[in-house]
């Protein structure tokens, strides 16, 4: 069995930390960094709760070894408001009730963003699609869905006035 | 949940990864993007002793036509298909799979390389390069070899990779003009396996079918074309009848097995039916169409 | 044991329940009465506990990190039933870092722990000593100090088992040739029988009836399975004989109590700690064996222990939902007016019936059976049985088997309907209970406090142009393309419970409301109930708000923690806002007339003098003087009269006069793809009447995710067993739950009738649209088929199922 010293630059700040080999991505983040945020609810890759983005793409955190992320950028759900500012996505899940419990809500915001990203104007489908790799339980969706829409209208109006 | 212990190893250049695998020998297995292996880890159905991770090897993720084929490197991930122009372009059968490989996240990850290489009948671009009339390229101890795709799959979840060799690269040869494919695809819901599903791509010449490639997902236990359908669809006008004699040839030469996605017989007709739907947008597609 | 619900409810009935009226009007929108900067009821109001929760900042408990802290995990059974020979952990202990192993002689030998008591007075094991009864059973438990190595022990732990012949099928089990639970005297796997209503003026009205239909329907098991799992963190302090809990627990003192009575440690010195909720949906309501072998793992090392359990424990361990076997009979006269309902159930309970139901209530409120339709008689049997399966019954947003009831009843209407060749949605009309004869008092006994059924209906087929749908059905039908309008009219009913009727272990499920109001004019409020999402930190400051005046915004709601929370039964089965909504109200206004008293004093006028607006006592025609909510606050401990003790709080205990009854008419339209047999949703109405609306956003989300928690077992979920009872669905692989793609765009309609007994006039929602949307999903598909001869589909309807009666039908591609 192997230990192998990485470093991960996560939320802007590098961090060095001796894991096993077999430490997932998931379980460095919320128990060697102590990000709780990211969150685990299955075991099958289904869920999405614990999506992070993985030099900027979001990835399922339980289904990527930590050792796999030497060297990179994570970007977890503590470093997506700046300086004390929520960021659009943040702000659409609070205006459109876009959350109830919260467990689902960090790999959701993540996976939104990826996806405003690529895609600044996304039909309602493609907004679905776009977040098919997270599970919610709570909401029905429908409120998610309006939340990014919320968002994409926000970052196109900022988008604009810059 | 937690894998069982293992040694990591990164390699950088595809000779250390070759050189590595042959060191280790059957104690070692390839990690491309993890999304089917680290699952099974999870479950300690797969506890390799070694990983060797081809993730920082960067000449393996190349997208472009080179010469008369698409040149797609192993490790080049399911979006990079999805949102590729060229793939949306020309090869539309293989956008139509990108897109439903799993789900948007996984896709980030996945690689078309260890898609193929993994040799389940469950995955989706087997049936595609079967289509296709693909080939690989693997990398040995002595050197590269090619393998067509016909001769790739062997067996459930076995290829005819020896052992020390690594899958570096697919080519897809560029469609002739009047080409057109299609991949359709039933399943439960977004993100599972197929319950069954149908790779098709043709080339007309004028009203018939001159070439035709079938092939057919989670309905048999290796990766398979439909021969018996491509034979009743060559030659032929798409005519109604011509492409129900296709789709039942197609029903009844696969393979499908009882499980919670469905029974036997209602695969079969799943099978028949997306062969002739199949067949139908491919046809436009050759035609020029954007169905 | 036989409990006749029939005897229960003749004594305790009055026949007109407390504060109703002959009729309650229906309004439209939500009445408000404050200003946004109160924000009381009625309110879009933003929730006030998103800013934690979309930062990352949320405290659930597998977040729980305490110093020295060691982690448990759990060897489970690969038999649905075994006998255990032997379990050797002697290769376990001997690995670095595994400090314990828990067997089930050990919990014996520290005082019979090795079974508990189970919310139905049952007993179930914790961990077994001669068997094992269900696949994936909890065996022994591991801690080690880190969790990959209590990963790795339970590995390494040897259990030598005997498999025996599992009793999957619970008509098998009826047979008694494999008995479940040879532990009972009794041996036999008969639980208990349960009736409600008149069998024989039933009888008389089948006799007399000129359409009977009858039909089969099983309701298959399902898992609610919400995003976070099952945990605990047991922290025991053995200097202070102290033990903390941190537990996802919808009823924190409940199970404080529960805890107690088992373990002998005095109640006082046991604190359990609710925080952050993943989802709920009745779930996290039952005692599993994890629970207790954490607490008992952590009271024994003297440290803190954590037990998170994985998705597939989740899903093959934890309690079910459903799993109903239901024969139904309804009968109608000449013109089409339903008479009579007969229903005969079996309850595959699993290895114990551990149901969190109310103890008097082994089937839970079915026999609401008779829905939202007047009828003469009514009767309804249920036998419980055992099955080598997991224990349990109603964890999955069910309003305790009213989703059974209401699944049944509008399936048998939309038969009956069919049958008589009448529309679905006139034949509803037609037999629906009338908004003059509320308070209805129901054949099986229920006295229903409001409704207006037609109201509902008449909105959703307006909302979706119901009769255009029909002509296009027809046109449509015509030329061998198939769509599908199926509706479902539901009465719910829920906020259990009077304590006349109403109790969980013997505790009567009343529930509880504290505030406190501090000199400066802010606010804090603590309840008995626990949301897990749905939004009590908010909806409670809105009924404050309403009540006193003070902002929303500076009421600071609490739930949880059993050390400072008032005691409650906790939040399921829709009971909050009946129940502890009500006692928030009740002790509001215990303080507005100790407020009303201070104003007095300080304005110099009789109580008589004084009128209340919004945030102000004020004399009555002398608006200027007046005195505000806050400065009453400050004066209550500045300047409060001689005599008077200080301070601004309440508390108050609700014991609610009866239950209350949400209703609603859901309308969905289906598309078939004949070929593959797939099933679009191409729209889905749904018309919702909770009584008046705390906070219209939080009811929409309440509806909007059940409605997609009500389409997962219609049309996707369903836990397999195979016949050795292994569990095929055992992951999200196979357990299919709807992403965003599969949850149509849900349209939202509401009709608003108070309940006439509630001090707000509010019911509850959060299980109506589970309750309401699988029969609508069901109905729709089997309307889309009826033509071809179709009659019934159990759910889940897959698209396998439709593809198979349209080939039976001689329907293809």
């Amino acid at each position: 069995m192997s230990k192998h010293e990485i470093t991960v630059t996560v939320n802007g700040e590098r961090k060095t930390r001796s894991v096993e080999s077999r430490l997932l991505l998931v379980h460095f983040i919320r128990e060697d960094l102590s990000l709780t945020g990211t969150h685990i609810g299955c075991d099958t890759t289904s869920c999405g709760a614990c999506t992070v983005s993985l030099d900027g793409e979001p990835v399922k955190s339980c289904t990527v070894f930590a050792v796999q992320a030497d060297g990179a950028t994570v970007d977890t759900i503590e470093g997506m408001a700046v300086g004390g500012k929520l960021h659009p996505l943040q702000e659409g899940f609070w205006e459109k009730h876009g959350l109830q419990c919260g467990f689902c809500t960090p790999g959701m915001l993540i996976s939104a963003r990826a996806l405003l990203a690529k895609n600044p104007s996304p039909s309602e489908d493609e907004i679905r699609h776009g977040i098919s790799g997270n599970l919610c339980r709570c909401t029905g969706y429908n409120k998610i869905v309006e939340a990014i829409q919320y968002a994409a209208d926000k970052l196109r109006g900022d988008a604009k006035g810059a | 949940m937690i894998p069982a212990p293992f040694d990591y190893h990164a390699p950088t250049t595809l000779d250390e990864a070759l050189a590595l695998l042959g060191k280790l020998g059957d104690t070692a297995k390839i990690l491309a993007g993890g999304q089917s292996l680290i699952p099974a880890m999870r479950f300690r159905l797969a506890a390799p002793e070694a990983l060797i991770d081809l993730g920082r090897i960067p000449e393996l993720a190349h997208l472009e036509e080179r010469g008369d084929d698409l040149v797609i490197g192993a490790l080049a991930r399911e979006h990079a298909l999805e949102i590729s122009p060229l793939v949306a372009k020309s090869y539309p059968m293989l956008l139509d799979a990108a897109k439903v490989i799993a789900d948007p996240l996984v896709r980030n990850k996945a690689t078309v390389g260890g898609n193929l290489a993994h040799a389940d009948p469950a995955n989706d671009h087997p049936a595609v390069m079967l289509a296709y009339g693909a080939k690989v390229v693997v990398r040995g101890p002595s050197g590269s070899r090619t393998i067509a795709i016909d001769d790739l799959f062997t067996g459930l979840f076995e290829t005819s990779l020896a052992p020390g060799e690594i899958l570096t690269e697919i080519r897809i040869p560029k469609p002739k003009p009047h080409s057109g494919g299609a991949y359709l695809k039933i399943e439960r819901k977004v993100g599972d396996y197929a319950v069954a599903a149908v790779a098709v791509q043709l080339e007309l010449a004028g009203e018939t079918i001159a070439h035709v490639r079938i092939g057919l997902t989670n309905v048999s236990p290796i990766p398979a074309r439909a021969k018996a359908a491509e034979a009743a669809l060559t030659g032929q006008p798409a005519s109604d009848a011509v492409l129900e004699a296709a789709g039942k040839a197609a029903a009844n030469e696969c393979n499908p097995s009882a499980d919670l996605r469905g029974q036997v017989d209602y695969k079969r007709d799943l099978v028949r039916i997306l062969v002739k739907r199949a067949v139908r947008v491919a046809i436009t597609r050759a035609q020029g169409g954007r169905p | 044991m036989a409990t006749t619900h029939l005897e229960d409810r003749k004594e305790h009935h009055s026949p007109k329940p407390a504060g109703s009226s002959a009729t309650v009007e229906t309004t439209h929108e939500p009445r408000i009465t404050t200003p946004v900067k109160v924000c009381g009821m009625g309110h879009r109001m933003k929730r006030k506990e998103d800013p934690r929760f979309i930062q990352g900042g949320g405290k659930y408990v597998d977040d729980v990190k305490l110093p020295n802290m060691v982690y448990m995990d759990i060897v489970r059974s690969p038999y649905a039933h075994a006998k255990i020979l032997k379990i050797d952990a002697s290769e376990a202990l001997a690995m670095p870092g595994v400090i314990a192993v828990i067997t089930g002689e050990d919990l014996k030998k520290a005082g019979n722990l090795h079974w508990m008591p189970t919310l139905m007075s049952d007993t179930q094991m914790v961990l077994p000593i001669e068997k094992v009864a269900y696949y994936a059973q909890e065996v022994c438990v591991v801690v080690a100090t880190e969790r990959y190595i209590a990963a790795d022990a339970i590995e390494k732990v040897q259990v030598d088992y005997e498999p025996l012949e599992a009793v999957v099928d619970p008509f098998k089990a009826l047979e008694d040739k494999v008995i479940v639970r040879d532990d009972k005297e009794k041996k036999t796997n008969k639980i208990w029988h349960w009736e409600a209503g008149d069998k024989d003026a039933t009888d008389a009205v089948f006799a007399a009836a000129a359409t009977v239909v009858e039909e089969k329907i099983y309701i298959p098991r399902i898992h609610v399975a919400s995003i976070e799992t099952c945990g605990m963190v047991a922290n025991y302090d053995k200097i202070r004989s102290h033990m903390q809990i941190y537990m996802t627990s919808q009823a924190p003192h409940a199970h404080r109590t529960v805890f107690a009575l088992v373990s002998g440690l005095p109640e006082h010195m046991i604190q359990i700690i609710s925080p952050d909720i993943g989802g709920g949906f009745g779930g996290k309501v039952p005692v599993y064996p994890g629970y207790v072998c954490c607490a008992v793992a952590s009271l024994v090392l003297g440290r803190p222990v954590k037990w998170i359990e994985d998705r597939s424990e989740n899903l093959q361990a934890d309690s079910f939902a459903r799993d109903y076997w239901i024969e139904a009979q309804l009968a109608a006269d000449k013109d089409g007016k339903i008479t009579g309902l007969r229903v005969k159930t079996l309850s595959d309970c699993g290895a114990a019936d551990a149901a969190a139901n109310p103890s008097k209530f082994p089937a839970g409120l079915y026999s609401i059976c008779t829905g939202s339709y007047d009828m003469k008689a009514a009767h309804v049997t249920v036998d419980g049985v055992y099955t080598n399966k997991p224990p349990g019954g109603v964890a999955y947003r069910c309003s305790f088997r009213v989703t059974e009831a209401v699944h049944m009843i509008e399936r048998m209407v939309d038969i009956m309907a069919h049958q008589l060749g009448e529309d679905p949605a006139d034949f509803r009309l037609k037999n629906f209970i009338r908004p003059d004869q509320f308070p209805y008092k129901s054949p099986t006994g229920w006295d229903y406090d409001s409704g207006n059924y037609k109201a509902a209906l008449d909105k959703a087929m307006m909302m979706i142009d119901y009769r255009a749908l029909r002509e296009e059905q027809r046109e449509k039908r015509a030329r061998g393309v198939l769509m599908g309008i199926g509706i479902s009219s539901f009465t719910e009913v829920v906020g259990a419970g009077p304590s006349k009727d109403y109790d969980i272990l013997g505790i009567k499920m009343f529930d509880s409301a504290e505030i406190r109001i501090h000199p400066t004019g802010k606010a804090m409020a603590r309840f008995g109930t626990k949301s897990q999402g749905q939004g009590h930190e908010t909806t409670y400051a809105q009924i404050l708000a309403e009540e006193l005046g003070l902002p929303a915004a500076d009421i600071q709601v609490e739930e949880g923690d059993t050390d400072t929370a008032p005691y409650g039964l906790g939040t399921y089965a829709s009971r909050s806002t009946p129940t502890a909504g009500a006692a928030a109200a009740m002790a509001a206004r215990k303080i507005k007339a100790k407020a009303k008293k201070i104003a007095a004093y300080l304005l110099e006028v009789g109580e008589d003098d004084l009128e209340w607006n919004v945030d102000s006592f004020q004399v009555k025609g002398s608006p200027d003087k007046k005195k505000t909510i806050q400065e009453l606050a400050f004066a209550a401990y500045t300047n409060h009269p001689q005599g008077m003790e200080a301070g601004l709080e309440a508390t108050d205990y609700y014991d609610p006069p009866n239950l209350t009854f949400p209703f609603g008419s859901y309308i969905c339209v289906v598309d078939l793809d004949t070929g593959t047999g797939e099933i679009k949703i191409r729209r889905f109405v749904a018309v919702d009447d909770c009584g008046h609306i705390i906070n219209p956003m939080i009811v929409e989300g309440q509806i909007e995710g059940g409605l997609t928690m009500g389409l997962a077992p219609a049309m996707y979920e369903e836990i397999v067993y195979d016949e050795n009872g292994q569990n095929l669905t055992g992951t999200f692989a196979d357990y299919l739950l709807p992403t965003a793609v599969e949850s149509p765009k849900w349209e939202l309609g509401k009709t608003i009738t108070p309940s006439p007994h509630h001090p707000l006039g509010a019911k509850g929602v959060g299980e109506s649209p589970t309750v309401g949307a699988p029969p609508a999903i069901a109905n729709a598909i089997v309307d889309a088929l009826w033509h071809l001869g179709v009659r019934h589909l159990d759910i889940p309807i897959t698209p396998q199922k439709v593809w198979r009666a349209l080939r039976a039908a001689g329907v293809t591609e």
